[in-house]
């Protein structure tokens, strides 16, 4: 009995196993897809069925980053400016026949992101430990109905409500400004920091605070020395999902921004060249694009799997 | 210089109210303990001193100024918890600087005091050590040096020894009430167990469902209970009660009439006079005894009860032996060679000098 469940056992881990390794599979596809595409020589992008295997250029890098024009029938460049030519500019040369510009909005549109992001997940996580802190320790009147009031603004998708933001954005003047997008998406992720916060606050015991306050600190002391630097896990966890659903957040950025403030999901489909839909550069825009919150994920990954199951075990 | 008064105290939590008009007075100086089983209030009440809590009625007073409203950062008070509350994040060495660090000192100062706090508790070897490194003994000892360096007027403990083991405990005890008598504050202790109190306190305070009980030197909470709770609350085991009433025996004296086995007893004449002094002549009374002053004997004696033998428990120093009396469980203490068999009828009588009456209605101590 015990070797046929010992091998039942065996064989069930198995199982799992493949199914994990299939569900994997079905997730990277498209992000496979994306790498892939983005290495693509121009040619290459576009022949049917796709090819998995072909010499990799870095040419759609250098078109996401680049403003180009078609040399016009007839100027073709000479043997001499083709060999004077920059080593990027002979590579955009030679696989679309483009000379190249200038510098493309990409590096922009790449610091509105980091900017309107990193300034909105700041001071949402500050906000945040504020409030959860509040809501830990404090006998706040209506407790129960204000939290329900603040994870309801969550309740609804971004398209519902995106006609009266614009309204407001446009009677306050916050179109198109960083400020604006940087509100907003406080506004979004507070209510998710609060809760998340709040669960990790709730699992710190008081006496800490209560003998640093014995101590001789005042309440806010205690909560920068001792709070703080104990809930830095569940800041860390909280910051990264904040920073996450801002950098990929396209429904507002792309209502909400024309130019200045355009972030990169909301400028990244707009890869139209005199040559066709560039899927190349859009894809390359994409891996790069990806970078910073797959770096994240990866160096915070033991915080956010403690981030997502945390508060979910009532002691 | 540090004396804490504590004028009718009330604290409530919701509809429990977890201290009850509390008055008590601490002298300079004093080591006073706070006794009870859990969830009488004692820890409230040190809460309370510490400003960790605020009474919904009632004063605080320490050396006569009115702190009921300050906050606990300040009143010059030390608070040692239970559970120690080092703060993971910070080595020992700065888990003692804290609370010298919010006073501004300079560092030079700091290093000074922190290093004078751990030569007096031993701790040096492990300053720059984690909490979560340290064994309980020496997590205690952290915690007593976060409260010990910054001199406090006050010193306010929460049952600080009572995760640590038997032995650690024993010496840790020793070691508290020495420190005590170095520092020279006035020290607030918090425990539920009574040997700790009896053997540290100048005066031990015992508390019941937020009441106040009895105030005393451990000496006489011992030996004048002053109601049933205090007397059966301290002692291991408890005092004995046997209920009783006062009727006339020969020569018009008083005697105390044993309902469980239908005889009388003497009491001597001091006690006599108190119960019709205080005119509870006609009162069902409870007698109460220690087991110590239960005398024992083997063999069948005059002027004593008879009874049985139920169980025997070897303490090593001592027996104690449950006897029945009636339906009555009595137990005694004897010396360790006394081992009666089970079943076997002893006879029993109780020393004048041990008797204590109760009214049996109040619980309030007669005589």
């Amino acid at each position: 009995m015990a070797i046929i469940a010992n091998r039942k056992r065996r064989i069930g881990r198995w199982v799992l196993i493949i199914v994990l390794i299939v569900i994997t599979f079905i997730y990277l596809i498209p992000f496979m897809y994306i790498i892939n595409t983005a290495f693509k020589p121009w040619t290459g992008i576009k022949v049917y069925p796709p090819t998995v295997i072909f010499k990799p250029s870095i040419g759609s890098f250098i078109r996401i980053f680049t403003s180009r024009t078609v040399y016009p029938p007839g100027e073709v460049p000479t043997e001499e400016e083709i060999s004077g030519m920059k080593w990027y500019e002979r590579i955009v040369y030679k696989e679309t026949n483009e000379e190249v510009v200038r510098l493309g909005d990409f590096p922009r549109r790449y610091l509105n992101s980091i900017i309107i992001c990193s300034i909105s997940t700041l001071i949402t996580v500050i906000l945040g430990t504020i409030a959860a802190y509040g809501f830990s320790r404090f006998n706040v009147r209506g407790k129960d109905d204000l939290l329900f009031f603040i994870l309801s603004t969550r309740m609804l998708p971004p398209v519902v409500v995106v006609i009266p933001v614009f309204l407001m954005f446009r009677f306050l003047g916050l179109t198109d400004t960083h400020i604006g997008l940087i509100l907003l998406y406080i506004a979004f992720n507070v209510s998710f920091a609060v809760w998340v916060l709040k669960g990790f606050i709730d699992e710190i015991p008081t006496e800490y605070e209560e003998a640093a306050m014995v101590d001789g600190y005042t309440r806010f002391q205690v909560f920068r020395k001792i709070v703080v630097p104990q809930a830095t896990t569940g800041i860390a966890a909280t910051a990264v999902f904040c920073f996450i659903f801002s950098w990929n957040e396209y429904a507002f950025a792309f209502l909400l921004s024309r130019k200045i403030a355009q972030t990169v999901p909301a400028w990244l489909p707009y890869q139209m060249g005199v040559l066709g839909y560039d899927w190349g550069a859009a894809a390359a825009g994409t891996f790069i694009f990806l970078l910073p919150a797959m770096v994240f994920t990866i160096i915070l990954r033991k915080h956010l799997v403690r981030g997502i199951t945390f508060g979910a075990i009532r002691k | 210089m540090a004396e804490i008064a504590l004028k009718n105290i009330v604290k409530r939590f919701d509809s429990l109210v977890a201290v009850n008009n509390l008055n008590l007075r601490i002298k300079d100086k004093e080591f006073v303990v706070l006794l009870g089983p859990s969830g009488c209030g004692k820890t409230t009440t040190l809460r309370c001193i510490s400003g960790l809590e605020t009474p919904d009625e009632g004063k605080i007073l320490i050396n006569e100024e009115d702190v009921t409203n300050k906050r606990a950062s300040q009143r010059d008070v030390a608070f040692v918890f239970q559970l120690y509350a080092l703060y993971p994040h910070l080595t020992v060495y700065d888990n003692i600087a804290f609370p010298l660090l919010a006073q501004g000192l300079s560092k030079k100062r700091i290093r000074q005091e922190v290093d004078r706090a751990a030569q007096v508790l031993r701790i040096k070897h492990i300053l720059n050590k984690k909490p979560r490194e340290l064994s309980g003994g020496d997590m205690q000892r952290v915690a007593l040096g976060r409260a010990i360096v910054r001199r406090p007027e006050v010193f306010l403990l929460d049952e600080p020894i009572g995760t640590l083991d038997a032995v650690f405990r024993e010496e840790m005890r020793a070691e508290l009430k020495k420190l005590h008598v170095d520092i020279g504050a006035t020290t607030v202790y918090v425990t539920h167990d009574q040997v700790e109190a009896m053997s540290m306190g100048d005066r031990v305070v015992i508390m019941n469902l937020g009441v106040l009980q009895q105030v005393g030197t451990p000496h006489e909470v011992y030996n004048k209970p002053k109601n049933l709770f205090v007397a059966n609350f301290i002692g291991s085991p408890g005092m004995n009660f046997i209920n009783c009433k006062p009727s006339r025996g020969p020569r018009s004296k008083l005697v105390l009439g044993l309902s469980v086995v239908n005889a009388t007893i003497a009491i001597p004449d001091e006690i006599q006079r108190t119960i019709i002094d205080k005119k509870k002549e006609e009162k069902d009374l409870v007698l109460g005894i220690r087991p110590e002053n239960v005398m024992f004997s083997q063999k069948t004696k005059s002027n004593s009860l008879p009874a049985r033998v139920c169980v025997v428990e070897t303490m090593g120093s001592y027996n104690i032996i449950d006897v029945k009396l009636g339906d009555e469980t009595i137990k005694v203490r004897t010396a360790p060679s006394i081992v009666p068999d089970i079943g076997e009828t002893v006879s029993i009588s109780f020393d004048p000098e041990g008797i204590n009456i109760f009214d049996e209605e109040t619980g309030d101590s007669v005589a």
